[in-house]
């Protein structure tokens, strides 16, 4: 079952209880990305508060819907230029999803760099990418070639 | 560690030799070692292992394989690290020619020139390759900046080159929704994406997170009909198909581009297939196989997407697992398991892998539909088996595992495979 706030406890705000009628109860439909599997999720939310989460088959689903609700978030993955190996880009990612909005910005971010091989796997190439408090990190070795 | 192994002294005869190091190649070695084949070779034509896996950068990898979800790169060296540690030897940079009756397997690669060496088993896993404008014959000018949407993949992933500024992509299946993604992440403008069916050819979750996240139009039942441009593409013109997919000219209109990426199928790169002489399945393009993953070949093995295009890479491991298990087998001596059970597609089912079973053992049948049911499903084996699904659409492929216990008693029969909607008199279940 999903959580429901307790009624008293936000400290200083008196009684709020999101199941009494107030505020209109929204349902919101989302489309889980968590696994190919793609389950169509029905939200229902009040006043930014989600209530329920319907139509996940499993745990990451019901955690994708709360969380597309109230702060939508992407993994991205782009390349970086590197200097002195066997290819030009390296793959990177973020170690965690980040904010939707800044997707966009932080690759911007990512096409200037430039990094030498040798690179390992989980070698940060952005820490805390702009502010996002996820790291950008390499997700292949490449070793360093003579020329 | 890098993906590539100093080539050792090649032995002179292998328990089993895979062709194609990506995520079937490397699967299937690992199920070969598993059953005690000592010696195993996998030879992959590129200077590193990894297959396509290399240029999809993307997450969506390893959630079977490694129940967390990785990004193709990792996918591919955590296989390889699993791979070096059960001792295989690899040769990179080679290339498989032939296998000859009696399991000679003629190679040749810079390091030990044109060879040969004998194998117990081969297990092919060379994976797929793209379908190209030529495939699909649109009309129009050749000019530069027209490719399919794998090689702009590598272009940008692995190359470090844009293909092109404003970039149009025919075909919704999911390599085309990566690169649209992809390209808007590299500063390229994408028009559109367009698409012959009625539905996306890519999963759902990827026409979400690659193009509505993005506000890249999808435009479906719509298609290229001309490509114009002298020297690089200058514009396509598009227009709507009606119901027999025949494009209404009259509706047509012009979009400027300067790249067209087509992501119009896969289609099994089995050429060593036909070389060997393995029986070919149209529906597939691939090997007819049986349910140890066995050509009509004896000793030679298919897996992955030469055998049929997959969705998931870890379904390709899987199945490859249960390939180079056979090998492996086959190569230590062990009994063929007999075959005598056949599968075929039936209502509503494209195709049907593998093409027969034994009932000693149980086995993961896999298919694919041919029209959307979008509703509860009902996947059934003649009537042996069945289970329920939400919906089914052609571009998730379906399985169904089947336990020995099922199958006791068949012999020589033929199973059919149904896709059905679940509300089917047939099916004996309540509408829901």
């Amino acid at each position: 079952m999903t959580a429901v706030p307790e009624p008293f406890d936000v400290a200083g705000a008196g009684l709020h209880d999101p199941r009494e009628p107030g505020a209109e109860v929204t349902t919101h439909a989302y489309l889980c990305t968590g696994c190919p599997l793609g389950c169509r999720l029905e939200v229902d939310a009040r006043d930014g508060d989600v209530l329920e989460v319907r139509g996940f088959s499993c745990r990451r689903g019901e955690r994708y819907g709360r969380q597309e609700h109230v702060d939508p978030r992407r993994p991205l993955s782009t390349t970086v230029w590197v200097e002195g190996a066997t290819i030009r880009r390296v793959p990177v990612r973020t170690a965690e999803p980040i904010p939707k909005a800044q997707v966009v910005t932080v690759a911007e971010a990512l096409r200037g760099l430039r990094i030498r091989a040798p690179v390992r796997r989980g070698d940060v190439v952005l820490a805390d990418a702009l502010g996002t408090g996820t790291d950008v990190i390499v997700t292949r070795d490449l070793d360093r070639v003579a020329g | 560690m890098v993906l590539t192994a100093e080539p050792r002294n090649l032995a002179s005869r292998y328990d089993v030799v895979i062709v194609g190091a990506g995520p079937a190649g490397m699967a299937a070695a690992l199920g070969a070692r598993d059953r005690g084949a000592a010696r195993v070779l996998l030879v992959d034509r590129e200077v590193e292992a990894g297959g396509i896996l290399l240029q999809c950068i993307h997450a969506g990898f390893g959630l079977h394989a490694f129940d967390e979800e990785i990004t193709g790169p990792e996918y591919a060296q955590r296989f390889f690290e699993q791979v070096l540690e059960q001792d295989v030897d690899v040769l990179t940079d080679g290339y498989v020619m032939d296998v000859a009756s009696g399991g000679r397997v003629k190679l040749m690669s810079p390091s030990v020139g044109v060879t040969g060496v004998d194998a117990g088993a081969v297990v092919l896993a060379m994976g797929a390759r793209e379908r190209t404008r030529g495939a699909i014959r649109i009309p129009g000018d050749r000019p530069s900046g027209v490719m399919t949407a794998g090689l702009a993949q590598k272009l940008v992933n692995l190359d470090g080159y844009l293909p092109g500024r404003r970039a149009v992509i025919l075909g919704s299946g999911d390599i085309g929704l990566i690169m649209a993604r992809r390209l808007v992440l590299e500063g390229v403008e994408v028009v559109g994406v367009f698409e012959l069916l009625s539905h996306p050819s890519g999963l759902t979750r990827n026409v979400v997170q690659c193009l509505d996240d993005f506000d890249i139009p999808l435009h479906l039942s719509t298609t290229v009909v001309g490509i114009h441009g002298r020297d690089r593409l200058e514009r396509v013109t598009v227009a709507p198909v009606d119901d027999d997919r025949v494009p209404i000219m009259a509706k047509a209109w012009d979009v400027d581009c300067d790249t067209l990426l087509l992501s119009i199928g896969l289609i099994p790169d089995a050429e060593l297939a036909r070389t060997v002489g393995a029986q070919m399945d149209p529906l597939t393009g691939g090997p007819v196989v049986s349910g140890t993953m066995e050509t009509t070949v004896p000793g030679v093995f298919a897996a992955g997407n030469v055998v049929h295009v997959n969705d998931l890479a870890d379904w390709v491991s899987m199945e490859a697992r249960v390939a180079g298990d056979g090998a492996g087998a086959l190569a230590t001596g062990a009994r063929r398991p007999e075959q005598d059970i056949r599968l075929l597609p039936g209502d509503n089912v494209a195709y049907v892998v593998p093409h027969t079973i034994s009932s000693d053992r149980p086995h993961t049948v896999s298919f694919r539909v041919r029209r959307p049911i979008h509703g509860p499903t009902l996947l059934r084996l003649s009537d042996v088996h069945q289970r329920k699904v939400r919906a089914v659409v052609p571009a998730e492929m379906v399985t169904l595992k089947v336990a020995p216990r099922l199958l006791e008693g068949f012999h020589g029969d033929v199973l059919r495979v149904d896709a059905i909607p679940a509300t089917d008199d047939r099916a004996g279940e309540d509408p829901s």
